[in-house]
């Protein structure tokens, strides 16, 4: 079994089904959910094949999903679970929690929007709402990156540095419904890469120890910085992770930030997930027309890569954000960190915000297009592109 | 000290924590009666009543919060509930 | 990282002092007679609640097992993590898996989780200790809440008797599940408490253990009569004491040697002190219906 790396047209789903498998996960649990049931379909297949050897925990609820994980983890278990959109939020009190037991857990948070009105397609706005639990969150942009970012993902978890649960974003439908080729490591290699679990402390009557306490004011604190330190401990492990990969797979698709045409570029998209690949063709077209543009990819979103996304785009004169989410009654997310970044600092380009592509809404390349016309312009705080005015009764 | 990962804690540390300040009654064992049932001993929340001999059993006022559980329970009434003077 | 030093447990027990129970609180005594019972070899998972606050202020714990809290609602799914891990690991025999919390944390914030737990056959103890509310967050009503008891969410006032509903039947609905072993038990009758939760142990497989555990506090009774007030429980007939084994009901405690009227459990805690004055002679009746019928079906007296 998996002698030989082979490259083959899977589904995203199957895809990181696989890379969840060649990471032997002894535990995984998780409460199906659209679009992310491919994927716990395949690993419950593999499962009954006897490919995988892991317990699989059939919950009856996403909350129980992650707090099964949360106590797999506890007792000395590699992990695992997936989910997205209403189930994401469902898990949001485990995750937080989960964080702060510093319980390695991964996730895959298939990415979809949130009800109401109800979908079931495509925006990023479900895996923000973990922003501060102190999950590392990463966001893949295509399927192959998707596949190398779950192994990738234990390695960083797992690092004694870290000690923190992962969470992948992966758009819905996009990435985890499209066929794509991809090449499979073997299991050889990745256990190479990624060597067994080895918790600094676990439940065992062998070595008794009390988790979850209850703290007072004199040491919440400390708890919580020892947190926020080992997400700056991620930054350095993210880029290490990322060239390990490299040196073992020859694959690299950017470790905190990904930069695509940067160097020279006047005007620079920043992203995040799949919408970084649409970026990446329009400005190849726009580089042909003779117009210098780039694209920033922002791979980790947490820990936040502040002076690497600085450094990348502070030569360009126009900075155009462009994602699929948006905190009403303030701007986009991703936006409002990237001013943030470049709060008292020299060079500022000028920046634009746009809400795109939510609840599935296609990004088309007009889209874009109007966006960069909107940016160079005027800057724009936060403005939905894409709307339907014929739609809106104005009021 | 130090902060540790996850805010764990060591086993049965809560022994630093003297509760015996809590009480107001205390609990006096007078040996007379005691037909060493252990029923005190079995009761008792803190679990700090000992057996130093056969019917002679006393509490750890350093964690007796003074319930009065063991005098209430004991069947030959061999335990009585002072007022503490401190 | 941390190497805990391995102390011996204070009086062989493995629930140590210097928790922050209140004096005379049931809940710690039951908590320790249970592992005590259990034996040093168990991992045990606890919901929030009085029992997790009391036992595990940073940087103290009470606990000689290996223990964890993570959330209210979640313990029966924590545990089933911990179960699948052990199995996973190899580790089965390692330990007995236990997951334990209030009547609130199982009975209703957690009860999906509970119920999802049971119906996957996970080798776990599940442990309710029933102080008949929430008493961590200040006496509010849970789902098993006695008729006619005054909390802080079910006040008894000038249009009110307290709690309007009957307590849930959680062990039965348990039972109905499947679950090949389920049991009542009273931390005041601790012969009884601890054959269950040895019993229990035995048994491969989900079981559940529901324990009566008197609040001083929350029940306004006196510290030092907790033992009594949970034996009254059983010889009125308000709280039976029984074992259901794959469904059927295989053993009660009887009463001995006859039912006490419900006025001698009420009468002591405060939470039932406005059934004593003017006015609440029906409620009484009511409650003694309750305490009648509960001997009936579960044969507690036959006279
Ligand atoms: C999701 C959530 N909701 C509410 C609370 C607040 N809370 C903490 S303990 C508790 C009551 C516990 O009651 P019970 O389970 O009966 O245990 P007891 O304290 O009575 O022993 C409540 C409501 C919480 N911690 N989490
Ligand atoms: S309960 Fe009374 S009789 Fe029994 S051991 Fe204690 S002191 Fe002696
Ligand atoms: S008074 Fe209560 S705490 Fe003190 S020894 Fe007796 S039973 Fe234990
Ligand atoms: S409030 Fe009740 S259950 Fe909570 S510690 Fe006090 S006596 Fe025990
Ligand atoms: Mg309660």
């Amino acid at each position: 079994m998996d002698q030989v790396r082979k490259t083959v047209v899977l589904e995203g789903s199957r895809g990181v089904a696989e890379a969840v498998r060649l990471c032997r996960p002894n535990v995984i649990a998780a409460y199906p959910i659209t679009p992310q049931t491919h994927i716990v379909e395949n690993l419950s297949q593999m499962v009954a094949d006897g490919l995988l050897k892991a317990e699989n925990i059939r919950v009856e609820s996403e909350h129980s999903a992650a707090s099964a994980v949360l106590g797999a983890s506890a007792a000395g278990a590699r992990a695992y679970t997936a989910t997205t959109s209403q189930g994401f939020l469902l898990m949001l009190e485990v995750l937080y929690n989960m964080a702060g037991l510093r319980l390695p857990v991964v996730l895959t948070a298939v990415n979809r929007g949130i009800s109401a009105p109800l979908t079931i397609h495509n925006d990023i706005q479900d895996s923000l709402a973990a922003r501060d639990t102190g999950f590392v969150q990463l966001y893949a942009e295509d399927n192959q990156e998707a596949l190398d970012m779950h192994i990738q993902a234990f390695k960083i978890a797992e690092d004694h540095r870290v000690l923190l649960p992962v969470l992948i974003g992966m758009d819905g439908f996009i990435l985890t419904h499209s066929f794509e080729p991809v090449s499979l490591p073997t299991q050889e290699e990745v256990d190479e890469f990624l060597p067994p679990y080895k918790p600094v402390f676990y439940l065992t009557p062998k070595a008794p120890l009390t988790m979850g306490t209850k703290t007072d004011p004199e040491f919440y604190t400390e708890a919580r910085y020892m947190l926020h330190k080992a997400q700056q401990n991620a930054r350095q492990v993210i880029v290490e992770v990322a060239q390990e990969f490299k040196e073992k797979f020859g694959r690299f698709s950017g470790d905190l930030i990904d930069t695509y045409l940067t160097e020279d570029a006047e005007i620079i998209f920043v992203s995040m997930g799949s919408l970084v690949s649409n970026l990446r063709a329009i400005a190849q077209e726009l580089r042909q027309e003779g117009k210098k543009v780039g694209v920033l990819k922002i791979r980790a979103f947490r820990p936040f890569p502040f002076e690497e996304i600085v450094r990348a785009i502070s030569g360009a004169k126009i900075v155009i954000v462009m994602e699929k989410d948006i905190s009403l009654g303030a701007t986009g997310v991703l936006a409002q960190e990237i001013r943030a970044a470049f709060y008292g600092k020299a060079n500022v380009p000028r920046l634009s915000g746009f809400v795109v592509g939510l609840g599935g809404r296609d990004v088309t390349r007009e889209t874009v297009l109007k966006g960069l016309r909107l940016a160079q312009e005027s800057d724009h705080l936060c403005t939905f592109l894409d709307l339907n005015p014929e739609l809106l009764e104005e009021v | 000290m130090k902060i540790t990962l996850g805010g764990v804690a060591a086993p049965g540390s809560s022994r630093l924590n003297k509760t015996g300040g809590w009480r107001v009654f205390y609990p006096e064992f007078l040996h007379i009666r005691c037909t060493d049932c252990g029923l005190c001993q079995k009761l008792c929340p803190e679990g700090c009543i000992f057996k130093a001999d056969k019917k002679n059993f006393y509490a750890d006022l350093e964690y007796c919060k003074g319930c009065g559980i063991c005098a209430e329970e004991c069947p030959v009434h061999d335990i009585e509930m002072r007022p503490e003077v401190r | 990282m941390y190497q805990i030093g391995v102390s011996q447990p204070y009086n062989n027990n493995l629930f140590a002092p210097g928790h922050t129970a209140c004096a005379g609180c049931g809940q710690s005594l039951a908590a320790r007679l249970v592992l005590n019972a259990l034996g040093p070899n168990v991992i045990v998972a606890n919901a929030t609640g009085c029992l997790e606050v009391f036992s595990s202020n940073f940087p103290q714990s009470s606990w000689e097992v290996p223990w964890i809290h993570s959330l209210f609602e979640n313990t029966p799914a924590v545990a089933s993590g911990i179960e699948a891990a052990l199995k996973a690991l190899g580790r089965e025999d390692e330990a007995i898996v236990v997951a334990q919390g209030g009547d609130g944390g199982f009975a209703d914030i957690g009860f999906g989780a509970l119920s999802g737990a049971i119906e996957r056959g996970h080798n776990i103890l599940f442990i309710v200790y029933d102080n008949e509310a929430y008493m961590n967050t200040g006496v509010q009503r849970s789902g098993l809440t006695p008729f006619d008891a005054s909390t802080t969410t079910s006040p008894a006032g000038g249009c009110s008797f307290g709690n309007p509903t009957d307590k849930k039947p959680v062990a039965q609905i348990v039972a109905a599940h499947g679950a090949p072993y389920v049991a009542v038990t009273s931390v005041g009758y601790y012969r009884d408490l601890e054959r269950k939760v040895q019993k229990a142990a035995g048994i491969k497989g989900p079981k559940f253990l529901q324990i009566h555990v008197p609040c001083p506090l929350g029940w306004g009774h006196d510290t030092s009569l907790t033992i009594k007030i949970a034996r009254l429980a059983v010889q009125t007939g308000l709280y039976p004491l029984f074992e259901m084994e794959n469904g059927e009901i295989t053993s009660v405690v009887k009463i001995t040697p006859k039912p006490r009227p419900v006025e001698d459990y009420l009468k002591p805690q405060a939470r039932f002190r406005h059934l004593f004055k003017p006015g609440a002679e029906e409620e009484l009746k009511k409650i003694q219906a309750i305490a009648d019928e509960n001997i009936r079906r579960y044969k507690l007296y036959e006279g």
